[in-house]
């Protein structure tokens, strides 16, 4: 079995009313060990809801959700699988529980009832790993949003997990803020094979994973690599989605008869080809 | 309204900021009811003069210390007035129903250098200790409180994060009041009933906002395991070291001066008397 699998998840608030729709229906998918993988959809999609069905803050209704082989739904492994997948919320300043950076790091660890002399190793270790080791004793609040998510996934990476989930990770961050945040999960997924399953909705972040998942109202729209899915520019429109602004101009070229052989995902594929068109 | 001063960490590189925050909050208590246990003149001097070695030893500024005076100043003032005019005793001035005394001058210096001295106290204990050590601290001095069913543990992760929300909770309260003056809320002019009344649009935003962060610090906290107190080890583990046990005799050689103090200061006003 892959490391995460998602199998046939059906899931619905406790809160809400028979007739309501379902906020999951039979969502299925798979991770595998060191994939970096997209999650998009629009807000009130159920991404949130899926992300949290991933390290059991949530169990489905029907079908199951299997983390490295343990179900979520029972009980007994519940801290097992929390401590195997990390998750990374929206918003920075709501995550951080210390008033010291290094101490704050320590929180997850502390938890899990790891020994000090190894904890001082993981909380240097991990805010090497986000590059925030210089400010370890530095006050959370004194940092800019950028640095302050950094260290809420030092808090996460601390406690060794083999996969880290992020909810919408750089949703409140500044573009500088966004790149620090977005180069670090890139850092951990290719040098420190960390499994990243990542909820965005800016598809410029979408277009770096290896594998691309579309939520839209609670059913999984398309899912495949990011060349696959954003080629399909009329169904991602149709479900009022975006793709890449290089893939939206090209496709639109395409259709006023420009000779376009693949549709680019990047702005430097875009200008390469479009050098090539106009020679 | 950013610089609260009680309760802000000023790091520095001092004996005093080195010292295991036990054996400081252990030691402060005992010098501030020192302070309230000098009967005479030779003990509050001693005192004072101890008092202001370790604010020196800190190495913080003396402009941070003056500062948490400037907040009490006028409560030292009053206090000091009073205790002036209410002293018993031979009058050495009188006008109307005033009347100064030998005894109610004595009186107000020593209400005035107490209440100074513990002030510097507290600050030395906020200045030199950073909030996390200082809840640490209390939850390890607090653990034999545990018998009695206390959760030692919760209380001191409560002071951890109140602390933590403390300056975030404060930048929101600065961005709320911005968004409301901007819809053209009132909130300089009026009197004091009216003023208060135009802080309820900043307040009920400000609770709001801090339950919806309450309830995402929770999920966030779950994320990382946490489950209470059990099986919880701590990264940063307290050691006394020689500078502790030096701290701890100096602090009961203090103890025994005051105290010899006192008594010599007695045995002389009784022989003054005897005379």
């Amino acid at each position: 079995m892959e490391f995460i699998s998602v199998q046939n998840v059906t899931f619905k608030y406790s809160e809400q009313r028979e007739q309501d729709r379902l906020v999951l229906d039979d969502v299925s998918f798979e991770v595998r060990q060191g994939e970096f993988v997209a999650l998009l959809g629009h807000n009130g999609s159920g991404k949130s809801t899926i992300a949290k069905h991933l390290n059991a803050m949530v169990v489905p209704i029907s079908g199951k959700v299997y983390i490295d082989g343990m179900d979520t739904s029972d009980e007994n492994v519940t801290y097992d699988i929390r401590r195997k997948v990390g998750l990374v919320l929206q918003n920075p300043d709501n995550q951080l529980v210390a008033s010291i950076v290094e101490e704050d790091v320590a929180f997850g660890p502390e938890n899990l009832g790891i020994p000090p002399e190894e904890i001082r190793e993981r909380v240097d270790e991990a805010l090497k790993a986000v590059d925030m080791y210089e400010y370890r004793e530095k006050a959370p609040h004194k940092l800019s949003g950028g640095q302050k998510q950094r260290v809420a996934i030092a808090g996460i990476i601390a406690m060794r997990p083999d996969c880290i989930v992020l909810d919408e990770p750089t949703a409140m961050l500044d573009p500088k803020g966004r790149q620090e945040v977005l180069d670090t999960i890139l850092k951990l997924n290719r040098e420190h094979g960390i499994t990243v399953v990542m909820i965005t909705h800016y598809m410029e972040e979408a277009v770096l994973a290896d594998k691309v998942y579309v939520v839209d109202n609670g059913k999984m729209l398309i899912s495949g690599t990011p060349g696959e899915v954003f080629s399909q520019v009329e169904l991602m429109k149709k479900h009022r989605l975006d793709v890449p602004q290089a893939t939206e101009l090209c496709h639109k070229l395409r259709a006023c008869g420009v000779e376009i052989k693949y549709l680019p995902l990047t702005a430097d594929e875009c200008t390469s080809m479009l050098k090539e068109v106009l020679q | 309204m950013r610089d609260i001063t009680l309760g802000q960490y000023f790091p520095a590189d001092s004996v005093i900021h080195r010292l295991d925050p036990r054996v400081k909050i252990l030691s402060l208590i005992v010098y501030i009811v020192l302070i309230f246990c000098t009967f005479n003149v030779f003990s509050l001097a001693f005192t004072a003069i101890t008092v202001m070695a370790i604010v020196l030893m800190t190495k913080v500024p003396i402009k941070s210390y003056l500062k948490s005076l400037k907040v009490i100043i006028v409560i030292v003032i009053i206090t000091s007035i009073l205790n002036l005019f209410y002293g018993t005793g031979v009058p050495i001035f009188e006008w109307w129903i005033i009347k100064v005394t030998w005894e109610g001058i004595r009186n107000a210096v020593f209400v005035c250098v107490r209440i100074i001295c513990l002030i510097l106290l507290s600050s030395v204990l906020t200045f030199t200790t950073s909030p996390t050590d200082l809840t640490d601290a209390l939850e390890r001095l607090m653990k034999p409180l545990k018998v009695f069913h206390i959760k030692v543990h919760e209380i001191a992760m409560m002071m951890t994060i109140a602390l933590r929300f403390v300056p975030t909770l404060l930048e929101e309260t600065d961005k709320i009041m911005a968004a409301q003056k901007a819809r053209g809320a009132d909130m300089e002019s009026g009197n004091l009933f009216t003023r208060v009344k135009a802080l309820v649009p900043v307040l009920v935003p400000l609770f709001v906002s801090a339950f919806r962060r309450a309830y995402e610090l929770a999920v966030a906290m779950e994320c990382r395991c946490y489950r209470g107190g059990d099986g919880r080890t701590r990264m940063k583990q307290l050691h006394m070291v020689k500078r502790d046990y030096i701290c701890i005799v100096i602090t009961l050689l203090v103890i025994a001066c005051v105290v010899l103090l006192n008594i010599f200061g007695f045995v002389i006003y009784s022989l003054i008397r005897i005379k």
